[in-house]
């Protein structure tokens, strides 16, 4: 096993086990946490596929932004960290049945399908070529995400403000 | 570096761990100098002489980090066990992961990213996941308050942070944390802060690469929770702040994590506008160029910029959380974006 099967396999362990614990923790907070080691580990991911700009966007938006603000919501809700989240199985059996069912078929498309393999690209440059395509082929959405941002942004102003 | 030892070692896990080593011992040392540094300064301030028994007073560090090392480790019973203990790693971690891409001289540098600073920018947000976490688990008030004001500060000064750094960036026309310092090459004056290299016509820049200059240092300050911008451990309100509950070796994490960005912060303003490892004199002292004197330079320029984090300390009371704000949007942000108008406009004509 090379260091890079290594590190894909650590990676990958570390993904899945804390992504189990953000959906069966009982404990907010600790589904917080664990959320944040299952975004670090996504990250990890896009360094090994050298997409390097992906990997820190993910740490920068997803850990950075959308979960310091989760963690932030959660705490300054009055006692929602004290409640008991409902983690408890109903339907056991049918859920089950259909778990069963969808794993199969997937495992079984998985290993019929004839995987087309592509050649591996290493871009030295994602960074500029990023660039140039916002700018180019991808101006308009690229520039619809500025509105809407602008637009919530604005919106969260008009929320914080004391009405009169 | 990482070549010298990929021939060495070969190209396995031993070379990936040998490599951050001399940054760790650096940063040790740079620690104990550091906290003796902010004692000795804040006591020279104040008219006395701060620490002077153990060692005439140089040796006063090493006792307390020994003192340190023998101290009960205390958690508080009410206290969420695995969190906190985790909270100083994560804080500790994400600090010593930033000086991954910190360029110490023209042969080290922990890795040479092709987009160094921005991932500069997004490890450190990291650390306010251990902050939360810390100030969560411990289950103090005092430690609840200090997190989240923390967490509030350090967001809001990541904006001018981030809008600052773009202008060099602009310039310079890459992320990477070598090229930016290379381009900087042949004397004082053709550092970022000048204008970087170019004709006559890049000291129109001047005042606009100043402006970017404070308010990235400002904010960088603010950034690593340091007075005046000490809302977070406010010791008159909030005892300590997020890491009241904290004692022995676990304090010393959080304690030696704050020293760590204190240097990291100051050494991204010294690599982005002044010249990193450069020498001021650029080739007119060729000895004055090479990777030995490359690292003192570079540290000399980030140690001058953490004696001026502890002269303001000393000096300056701490902002109102209004005036922090106020501050920050009011008069950061918008000079800012006008730091960045100008520079491209610059830049298109």
């Amino acid at each position: 096993m090379s260091l890079y099967d290594g590190i894909f396999y650590a990676f990958a362990i570390i993904t899945v086990v804390s992504a189990f614990i953000v959906v069966l923790s009982k404990n907010i907070i600790y589904s917080a946490v664990s959320l944040f080691i299952t975004l670090f580990g996504v990250a990890g991911f896009f360094v090994l596929l050298h997409a390097d700009f992906i990997a820190v966007t993910q740490i920068m938006i997803y850990i950075g932004g959308i979960l310091v603000l989760l963690i932030f919501g959660v705490m300054l809700t009055t006692k929602i960290t004290d409640v008991k989240l409902k983690t408890k199985n109903i339907n056991a059996l049918t859920s089950a049945i259909f778990v069963i069912g969808i794993t199969a078929v997937l495992i079984f498309i998985m290993l019929t399908t004839n995987w087309k393999v592509a050649e591996v690209v290493k871009y030295d440059e994602t960074i500029d070529k990023i660039g140039v395509l916002l700018l180019t082929d991808y101006l308009l959405p690229f520039e619809i995400a500025s509105i809407i941002l602008l637009i919530a942004l604005i919106g969260a102003a008009m929320y914080a403000r004391k009405s009169k | 570096m990482e070549q010298f030892l990929i021939d060495t070692f070969g190209d396995n896990i031993l070379t990936y761990i040998i490599m951050p080593v001399p940054v760790l011992i650096f940063l040790s040392l740079f620690a104990l100098g550091a906290v003796l540094a902010e004692r000795k300064v804040s006591a020279y301030m104040q008219d006395r002489y701060g620490p002077n028994r153990v060692g005439k007073g140089i040796l006063q560090t090493l006792a307390d980090m020994i003192k340190l090392f023998q101290k009960e480790d205390i958690t508080p019973a009410k206290a969420d066990k695995l969190l906190y203990n985790l909270a100083p790693f994560i804080v500790f971690t994400a600090t010593f992961m930033g000086y991954a891409v910190i360029p110490f001289c023209s042969l080290y540098i922990g890795a040479d990213l092709n987009i160094g600073i921005f991932y500069f920018l997004a490890i450190t947000s990291l650390s306010i996941v251990g902050i939360l976490i810390a100030g969560w688990a411990s289950n103090n008030k005092y430690s609840l308050f200090g997190a989240m004001r923390a967490v509030a500060q350090i967001i809001s000064y990541e904006i001018p942070t981030a809008l600052a750094i773009l202008i060099v960036v602009m310039i310079a026309g890459t992320l990477s944390m070598q090229e930016i310092v290379e381009l900087q090459g042949g004397g004082i004056l053709n550092w970022f802060i000048f204008g970087g290299p170019g004709g006559a016509t890049k000291y129109i820049l001047l005042p606009f690469l100043f402006a970017a200059f404070m308010v990235l240092y400002i904010s960088t300050l603010a950034e690593t929770n340091r007075t005046p911008f000490d809302i977070p451990e406010a010791e008159s309100e909030l005892v300590a702040g997020f890491h009241t509950e904290y004692s022995g070796m676990k304090f010393a994490m959080f304690f030696f994590a704050e020293y760590g960005q204190m240097f990291a912060v100051s050494a991204i303003v010294a690599t982005l506008f002044l010249g990193g490892w450069q020498s001021p004199f650029g080739e007119l002292i060729p000895v004055l160029n090479t990777p030995v004197a490359q690292i003192i330079w570079f540290i000399l320029k980030g140690c001058i910029f953490v004696f001026v984090q502890m002269w303001l300390r000393w000096t300056l009371p701490r902002l109102r959380v209004d005036q922090l704000m106020i501050l920050c949007w009011k008069y950061l942000i918008p000079v800012s974006f006008i730091n960045l108008f100008a520079v491209g406009l610059y830049i298109v004509l």
